[in-house]
């Protein structure tokens, strides 16, 4: 797998990252660099081997299906870069 | 006393402190004034809460004083790494996105610590995100090795493990990924622990890659870093991948010596290109425990070449679906006048990500993205698989494995930056411990003839932290590495 200028800019837009044409340029060096680096791991032949999803064998407990009130929403919005009504204020969305 | 309360273990100052020789908020004054004095030197806090950390001390006077509810942490004061949410207080994770962020509640092991009467009073550098190996990845300012300042304290919790070796706190908080505890440990001189995935709660910890990530204790003695984890670890309801077990007394498995344990030494682990000197210390170390009794035998896990290119996978892919929270809407920075959403996302996340965060959440949506995900997300899961296996296999045959923590001592600053994939591969002994989800523990067994220390790596079974102190404590009581000081 070799990754080109355009890729690079399709995964940006993935990521919802901006990026400069010199970042670009460096992101596809360093890429292609360790796409090299990882496709060492098609020498061993993983046809019979599952994949690991926990490395520690663990239930997902349940809690009662109660609400539970941990938040005003005062200090959910502490940090919020913009706010209004009590609310996250954003760009329009939908035009 | 002053000064000398700083390089006092929590055993001492503990005692100090209920024999009522010393009052908490002496201890935590004389810490603070060592700070002021000379973290600009090395640079290992981003933010001293010495506000909230005063009423914290004295209310753990007050606890003293009615001899109530006492513990082994009471009023020691306690580093936090600045990836660890608390409340009223900057949490930043090192990164220009967070950079006006403040805590609105406790993390659990925050929460914990404050039970336990201890003094949480400062947020300590770190890589950007816990992202790197050297903290040279902070957006805020470098720390510096105090063993040589022209040297990095590794990372990513390079202010943790800073900290503690400089005598600012006894005990710091770090978090490990792929060896962000255990390296800088090494580099530092201090006992860094990695526990078990999942014996310790995260809620409250800014994720990287929640696979791997785990919270531990930084401290200048195996037992002092038994104390701090039985105090930080738990069930907690808050965190899914939390375990419900008991959590025993750590400290006291210190004592217990290593006759009849069987060390299991792997092949792979002693490679071409590790520096003499690191090999001598760690061989070194090898005959004292067997001295003592241990028996080494040699094993083998034959999957650690690709533990690396597995990790980077895995990690990158988790991070790029943890950090699409940043997004400029309900926290963390948000780019001035953007003409539409789309245009607030990327702006936001483009000028308030480092260049080393950028380049792994590039490359973890590259391995999830349409077409590209069995062939390496997935191939990277089956690989973990095998790495896995390879400890179940050798822990057949040994009861903990020793090796070297990492290939050299402490770089300079600028040695691996330049390269990404060189820094990467000086993680190479402890990522495979993390992808299995053992637990792991660096103690200082040596220095080289420039003074720098190396560290001993022990893993263990899962929940078997109790071995690492075990083996760590009896090697501490036979040598005195872990009395040395870096002068400043």
């Amino acid at each position: 797998m070799k990754l080109d200028a355009a890729h690079v800019r399709k995964i940006a837009q993935l990521a919802r990252l901006s990026v400069t044409d010199a970042e670009t340029e460096a992101l596809l060096v360093h890429m292609n660099r360790m796409l090299d680096y990882v496709a060492q791991l098609s020498e061993v032949d993983t046809s019979k081997v599952p994949p690991l999803e926990h490395a520690v064998e663990m239930d997902t407990p349940l809690r009662d299906d109660e609400p539970v009130r941990k938040f005003d929403a005062s200090r959910g919005l502490e940090n919020a870069p913009a706010a209004e009504l009590n609310m996250f204020r954003v760009p329009k969305v939908v035009e | 006393m002053g000064a000398d309360l700083c390089h006092l273990s929590i055993g001492e100052l503990g005692a100090l402190l209920r024999e009522k020789k010393v009052s908490a908020s002496e201890v935590l004054e004389a810490h603070l004034k060592r700070v002021e004095t000379l973290d600009p030197k090395v640079g290992a806090f981003l933010h001293v809460n010495a506000e909230q950390a005063m009423a914290q001390a004295r209310h753990a006077q007050e606890l003293l004083d009615g001899g109530r509810g006492v513990t082994a942490l009471t009023g020691i004061p306690v580093g936090i790494k600045d990836v660890i949410v608390m409340d009223g207080t900057p949490s930043t994770a090192a990164s220009r996105i967070l950079s006006a962020f403040k805590g609105t509640y406790d993390a659990t092991v925050v929460r914990k610590l404050h039970a336990a009467g201890a003094v949480c009073f400062g947020k300590l550098n770190m890589d950007e995100f816990a992202m790197g190996s050297s903290t040279e990845n902070s957006s805020v300012k470098k720390t510096l090795n105090p063993w040589d300042l022209d040297c990095v304290p590794g990372g990513s919790s390079g202010g943790s493990a800073a900290a503690v070796a400089a005598g600012f706190c006894p005990v710091s908080i770090g978090s490990d990924t792929g060896g962000s505890i255990r390296q800088p440990a090494a580099f530092c001189g201090v006992v860094g622990l990695k526990p078990t995935y999942g014996r310790v709660s995260r809620f409250g910890v800014i994720a990287f890659a929640s696979s791997l990530d785990q919270l531990g204790p930084f401290a200048r003695t195996v037992a002092d870093a038994a104390h701090l984890l039985e105090f930080m670890s738990g069930f907690d309801d808050l965190d899914s991948t939390s375990v419900d077990r008991p959590v025993p007394n750590y400290a006291a498995a210190a004592d217990r010596g290593v006759k009849g344990l069987r060390l299991g030494v792997p092949k792979e682990y002693f490679i071409d290109g590790m520096d003499a000197e690191v090999e001598a210390a760690v061989r070194g170390a090898l005959a004292e425990l067997e001295k003592q009794g241990a028996k080494l035998v040699e094993v083998s896990l034959p999957h650690t070449k690709y533990a690396v290119a597995t990790y980077y996978i895995v990690a990158t892919a988790e991070a790029s679906s943890n950090l699409a929270r940043y997004d400029g809407v309900r926290f963390g920075h948000r780019a001035k006048d953007p003409k539409d959403i789309f245009d607030l996302y990327v702006r936001s996340r483009g000028e308030g990500f480092g260049p080393e965060v950028k380049r792994r959440i590039m490359l973890g949506t590259f391995c999830l993205s349409s077409g590209y995900y069995d062939a390496y997300y997935r191939k990277a899961q089956q690989l973990r698989w095998l790495i896995r296996q390879d400890f179940l296999e050798a822990f057949k045959t040994c009861d903990a494995i020793v090796s070297p923590v990492t290939p050299t001592a402490a770089f300079r600053f600028g040695e691996k930056a330049a390269d990404p994939i060189q820094m990467y591969l000086s993680d190479i002994f402890t990522i495979s411990c993390n992808l299995a989800g053992l637990p792991g523990v660096s103690v200082p067994c040596g220095f080289t003839s420039k003074s720098l220390p190396v560290g001993l790596q022990v893993l263990a079974r899962h929940f078997a932290e109790e071995t690492l102190v075990q083996v760590g404590g009896a090697y501490e009581r036979a040598t005195d590495w872990h009395k040395r000081r870096p002068a400043l």
